[in-house]
């Protein structure tokens, strides 16, 4: 993918030459390795800052929001659906946006790497389908598809669904993938276990809130937790508070989350609360045949009726 | 200066009959990250990992601290009076903490212990707190202490100083109570300071320090011009405004405080906050001084590289550990930012000879 960053420079430029939009928002080159930093450029002779590669998993869809400018952003499929999901919830025009589509071969995931690396890693290079990892004293290769971010590993959505222009041809999605399994390992759980599962899954949680920072669907201008008139939730380590903070965060995602996996990405201390929203995910396929963010024609699941919803789990 | 040879068989012996006068708290693994942390008895800190994820702040600064308890029960003899919750606890140890991070109780206390404020609860924690260090002889890629004010050996804010002599540690005794610590944990087998050993593993580490700041001009910059400069936009443009930097920095000290109740019973604590968070500024007017993230970004960096460096005339409020460069999620970078800050207004400053 690292090819892409030649033409994602020849668009910038271009969009900006010729006026088409004010701001380009899109990613430069990190200072640490496996980090990219989101950034806009509002200059044609700028867009040499720009650059693609694996460690573009943040969603650029959490930078339009409230921006009043015509705006040209690089959007892999996730970004793309959760552009949709921001149109249709009229957090911005379709209008005031260039979207430049990247079909997407995944983002490597920095922690995996860093796990399986011998000691402190210095240099990430991608070359073709290897990432190859360099220390102070030792060199790795690995099969990229080994160390793709656990969601990119069974997305089905890697070319963007809307867009006014693509950097590259249209990619191969993937087909052979068991998108819920670990959803369906929790599922099977007893009570008691999955309490103990999610009480250790959040036990590091230092409620930071990048899960809910990093997350496109998280625009409220005041969060249920920061509420202090009357304050919902309590701010200490307290258990329950932490759990209420991670429960009710995923239910406001509820037939929203495009799964891009920003929130684990940006997580401290390596919690998965994807698992979470993967659950209210599965659902929302299951009981309504509903992907969050594939259409602009369509309401989601949770701000329409239907007559024929499915209503078992009304007691 | 007295030096003790502490045989790493003895290690895990001595500490666990320190552990009978003391808490001791370390570097432990939990879940997939280090956390400086409580050890359960028995338990060993790993003395080989470098910097841990959360940083040892919350050893003298619990992320939430009870202050007191209350009643208003007049049936309760106790009623209406606020009592400091009970504690039979032991005094603290932090084995492996690294130099930075000892160093960073030195900077945090100017905040918790000044001529007109003294904070009773840090203070408490922080007087009972022994420190015992370990240098560190493989530094980070992205630490940068030496151009913050310590370094991989330095010895400010510690009792003990441990060095990896292989079977080894060599123990410099820094302090009376580090004195009193080695003496709870039984190593006793003094040796001449093998000085110039020392200063070698010390070079050798600072010479493996491969990022920097520069901090020498930040003090004459003018604030307000500054504060005004054209970059922070820039700077703080892919800032989700998460407490990541906050709650991993070991110098960040800013705190909220909160009433729970149930009945007629409550308690007062107090809790980490961070100047990340809008609602860290929000009046009860509903104003908010600090509404955009760049203000709050800024107000970050501005508190740390140039109000601390002004009002305690001490260097900068950081020790250059790296948390906060390694884990922000969306990489804002302070070595870049400090040295932004530091240049400002160069150009106009040059003059040729």
């Amino acid at each position: 993918m690292t090819a892409y960053t030649d033409k994602i420079r020849e668009i910038a430029r271009r969009l900006l030459k010729d006026c088409k939009v004010e701001t380009v928002i899109g990613f430069r080159k990190g200072t640490v390795p496996m980090m990219n930093e989101p950034c806009f450029i509002t200059r044609a002779d700028a867009a040499d800052e720009l650059v693609w590669d694996g460690n573009c998993g943040i969603n650029l869809a959490n930078y339009l929001t409230d921006r009043k400018e015509k705006i040209a952003v690089f959007a892999k499929g996730c970004d793309s659906r959760n552009i949709v999901n921001h149109i249709v919830e009229n957090k911005i025009d379709r209008d005031q946006l260039y979207i430049v589509g990247v079909p997407c071969k995944g983002m490597i995931d920095k922690r995996r790497i860093r796990g399986m690396a011998p000691g402190e890693i210095t240099e990430v290079a991608e070359d073709g389908d290897a990432v190859r990892v360099k220390g102070r004293d030792f060199e790795e290769s690995y099969d990229r598809k080994d160390v793709l971010q656990s969601n990119c590993a069974v997305c089905v959505h890697r070319n963007p669904v809307v867009y006014d222009e693509l950097v590259a041809d249209e990619v191969t999605e993937q087909t052979d993938v068991d998108r819920f399994a670990d959803i369906a390992e929790i599922e099977a759980m007893s009570p008691e276990e999955k309490r103990a599962y999610f009480e250790e899954l959040l036990a590091p949680c230092i409620r930071c809130y990048a899960c809910r920072n990093a997350c496109p669907l998280c625009y409220c201008p005041t969060c249920f937790v920061d509420e202090s008139q009357p304050q919902w939730v309590g701010k200490s380590q307290n258990p329950t508070d932490v759990w209420t903070f991670h429960f009710l965060r995923a239910y406001h995602c509820a037939g929203r989350c495009t799964d891009c996996g920003a929130c684990e990405r940006a997580c401290p201390v390596g919690i998965n609360m994807r698992l979470l929203t993967k659950k209210l995910n599965k659902d929302a396929f299951e009981k309504w045949g509903w992907e969050a963010g594939l259409t602009l024609e369509q309401r989601p699941p949770l701000d329409t009726y239907r007559p024929n919803d499915p209503e078992e789990f009304i007691k | 200066m007295k030096c003790i040879k502490i045989d790493k068989k003895q290690w895990a012996g001595g500490l666990e009959t320190a552990a009978s006068t003391y808490r001791l708290f370390g570097p432990v693994k939990s879940g997939e990250v280090y956390e400086f942390a409580a050890l359960a008895p028995g338990r060993e800190p790993d003395m080989a990992v470098q910097n841990t994820r959360t940083s040892p702040r919350s050893v003298v600064y619990p992320q939430a601290e009870v202050m007191f308890e209350y009643t208003t029960d007049e049936n309760d003899p106790d009623a209406h009076v606020m009592k400091e919750p009970e504690t039979d606890e032991k005094p603290r140890a932090a084995i492996g903490i690294r130099p930075c991070d000892a160093y960073s109780f030195v900077l945090v206390r100017r905040n918790f212990d000044s001529a007109e404020h003294q904070d009773v609860y840090w203070l408490r924690n922080y007087e009972e707190t022994t420190f015992i260090g370990q240098a560190c002889h493989n530094p980070c890629s992205t630490c940068f202490c030496t151009t913050a004010g310590c370094g991989p050996f330095h010895e400010a804010g510690l009792d003990v100083l441990l060095a990896d002599a292989g079977d080894h540690y060599v123990a410099r005794v820094l302090t009376d109570k580090g004195e009193t610590f080695m003496k709870a944990a039984g190593w006793d087998a003094g040796i001449d300071c093998p000085d110039q050993e020392w200063e070698g593993w010390k070079t050798a580490a600072q010479e493996k320090i491969v990022s920097e700041v520069a901090t020498d001009r930040l003090a004459n910059i003018d604030t307000l011009a500054l504060h005004d400069a054209g970059f922070w936009d820039d700077a703080a443009f892919s800032c989700i405004n998460c407490g990541t930097c906050t709650y991993l920095c070991p110098t960040c000290w800013c705190f909220d405080i909160q009433d729970e109740n149930k009945g007629r019973k409550g308690i007062r604590y107090r809790c980490w906050d961070s100047c990340m968070f809008p609602l860290f500024t929000l009046h009860g007017s509903g104003h908010n001084p600090r509404g955009d993230k760049t203000q709050r970004v800024r107000q970050r960096f501005m508190h740390k590289l140039k109000y601390y460096v002004d009002r305690y005339e001490n260097g900068i409020q950081c020790v250059g550990c790296g948390r906060c460069v390694q884990h922000c999620p969306v990489n804002i970078d302070i070595r870049n930012v400090c040295n932004l800050m530091n240049s400002f207004g160069e150009a106009e400053s040059c003059s040729v000879a």
